[in-house]
């Protein structure tokens, strides 16, 4: 009987496993019967033309690329910079708690939130208007709980002993966050700012009310234009327009994009992980 | 040993939170010699060296009564400038701990920090490693990482590190315990060059060692100063009880 309770157990294990890679890969093979079809050169490279129903999504590609760079410049410096503070300044152990702890539930918070958020703030009271520059604050706010974990983690793992040898040899504090601590700590750093990258990239109902547009002719000449995006562009072209039969492909088509890339941003923070674990000598 | 004393403290004592570390310690300590300083695990040997260059300040809980005489300057007196004390008391601790850094940038980054001037930097890092008898064994892969190094030539590159900003004491916190005999006798042997131009303040659980090398030794037990003398006197003809017991072995 108990043995049979452990093969049964291990079954079930082993069942769980498999329908979460099932999912998993029906899931991108899907994506890419529906969308390969349409990817090409001018898919990549084109603006859309005829009212969505042909052409490529190339501004929206720029500007997926855009905000998530604008994301990151704003999200990086902050988000670093908080967790050295939470790590290695911040004295009152409960002030630091409470920090954590809003840090984690801002992680939590919807993204449409954010949106709104960004609405009020970005869009309406500093009147930046729909913008690059609203869209990659949002998204910048919606990451910043990403790059303070990663740090805050990748700070932690660096050895006392390090510290103890700076700050032994006469060393400031800053000096030793500066030329020990954050070298240690880098790829650590990093692969939390990629994984950030990709998240703001992914992201639909942040830009929604803050920085997307359905379409425009032209790329942002200013961080004051609004932008195309690809997952808004999917979101688009599945509820507005007339003519679904020319849409539906596209919009897979732009999902592909946007898996394709998401997944190589993850794949390069994967990298310079295994890369770091391996150079790791101490 | 009036005019040449270096390290002099007067009725230290040192909590952690609530628990009482370091008692009443009077202790006048001798430059350009070694002292070891010896006792069981817990004696509070490791953090009486830590008081020296204010190591237990980063330990949030540390409490300190007393004072701590560096060449007649009070270390504990509110306007002390913390970093330019830890560049005169120099550390060397109990596990190699070089930076991931090449062997060059270990010992040049405490230069660095110190203002030295660029072009000085070259030469120190040399003097420094043939001070420690390294140069021979690193000279041509100066730009190696140290991680690459022996546990032996680690802990000798960490002292290079500590006694190219020049320090006048050198703490040595059990600096062999993680080291194999021919890397312990290295140690030793760089100890009794060094106390040429440092003082040496050696804590160790090793009593071969500290009667090896120091010139004085101290006993601590559970936080207390029991016996300090001439490591000859105190090693054979101790005055304290205890201390005879702890060397013949009965307890530690």
């Amino acid at each position: 009987m108990r043995k049979f309770k452990q093969k049964f157990g291990f079954l079930l294990l082993r069942l769980s496993i498999l329908l979460a890679v099932i999912f998993l890969f029906s899931l991108i093979i899907v994506i890419i019967l529906k969308g390969a079809k349409v990817i090409s050169i001018p898919f990549l490279t084109q603006f859309p033309q005829d009212g969505m129903t042909k052409g490529g999504i190339f501004p929206a590609i720029m500007g997926t690329f855009l905000l998530a760079v604008g994301a990151i410049v704003f999200a990086l410096p902050l988000g670093v910079f908080a967790a050295i503070y939470l790590r290695e300044y911040g004295k009152s152990y409960r002030l630091i708690r409470i920090i954590r702890i809003g840090v984690n539930n801002l992680a939590g918070v919807p993204s449409v939130v954010f949106g709104l958020f960004g609405l009020a703030v970005f869009v309406k009271f500093f009147q930046f208007g729909v913008s690059l520059i609203a869209g990659s604050l949002t998204l910048g706010i919606l990451i910043l709980p990403i790059i303070i974990r990663s740090t805050e983690e990748a700070i932690a793992t660096v050895p006392e002993s390090f510290r103890e040898a700076s700050y032994g040899l006469g060393a400031t504090k800053w000096h030793t966050v500066r030329h020990v601590v954050l070298p240690v700590a880098m790829p650590g750093i990093l692969t939390g700012a990629i994984l950030g990258i990709g998240r703001a990239a992914g992201e639909t109902a942040p830009i929604l009310f803050t920085a997307a547009t359905f379409y425009t002719r032209r790329l942002p000449s200013t961080v004051f234009d609004e932008v195309m995006a690809l997952p808004y562009h999917i979101y688009a072209l599945m509820t507005e327009g007339t003519k679904p039969q020319y849409q539906v492909p596209i919009a897979y088509g732009t999902a592909l994009v946007l898996l394709l890339l998401v997944l190589g941003i993850n794949l390069i923070a994967i990298i310079i992980r295994y890369r770091a674990r391996k150079a790791k000598t101490w | 040993m009036v005019n040449d004393v270096i390290v002099n403290t007067e009725d230290l004592n040192l909590w952690f939170g609530k628990k009482h570390v370091l008692k009443d310690l009077n202790l006048k300590i001798k430059e350009k010699s070694i002292t070891a300083i010896m006792g069981p695990s817990g004696c509070g040997k490791s953090t009486f060296l830590r008081c020296l260059n204010r190591m237990n300040d980063l330990i949030l809980t540390t409490r300190i009564e007393g004072s701590v005489f560096i060449d007649d300057d009070d270390i504990y007196k509110p306007k002390t400038d913390i970093t330019a004390l830890r560049k005169k008391v120099g550390m060397v601790f109990q596990r190699p701990n070089p930076f991931p850094k090449s062997i060059y940038d270990n010992i040049a980054y405490g230069l660095k920090i110190n203002q030295v001037k660029k072009n000085k930097i070259p030469e120190i890092v040399e003097q420094s490693l043939k001070d420690t008898a390294l140069w021979e064994e690193v000279k041509d892969r100066l730009h190696d990482s140290a991680m690459s190094l022996s546990g032996g030539q680690q802990q000798r590159l960490c002292t290079a590190r500590a006694i190219a900003v020049e320090p006048e004491i050198v703490l040595m916190d059990e600096p062999a315990s993680a080291l194999d005999p021919a890397g312990t006798l290295k140690i030793e042997e760089l100890m009794e060059k060094l106390k040429e131009k440092y003082t040496i303040i050696l804590v160790t659980h090793n009593m071969q060692q500290a009667a090896r090398v120091s010139d004085h030794t101290a006993f601590f037990y559970v936080g207390e100063l029991i016996e300090y003398g001439e490591t000859e006197q105190v090693f054979m003809n101790p005055k304290h009880k205890l201390t005879e017991s702890y060397i013949s072995g009965k307890f530690g």
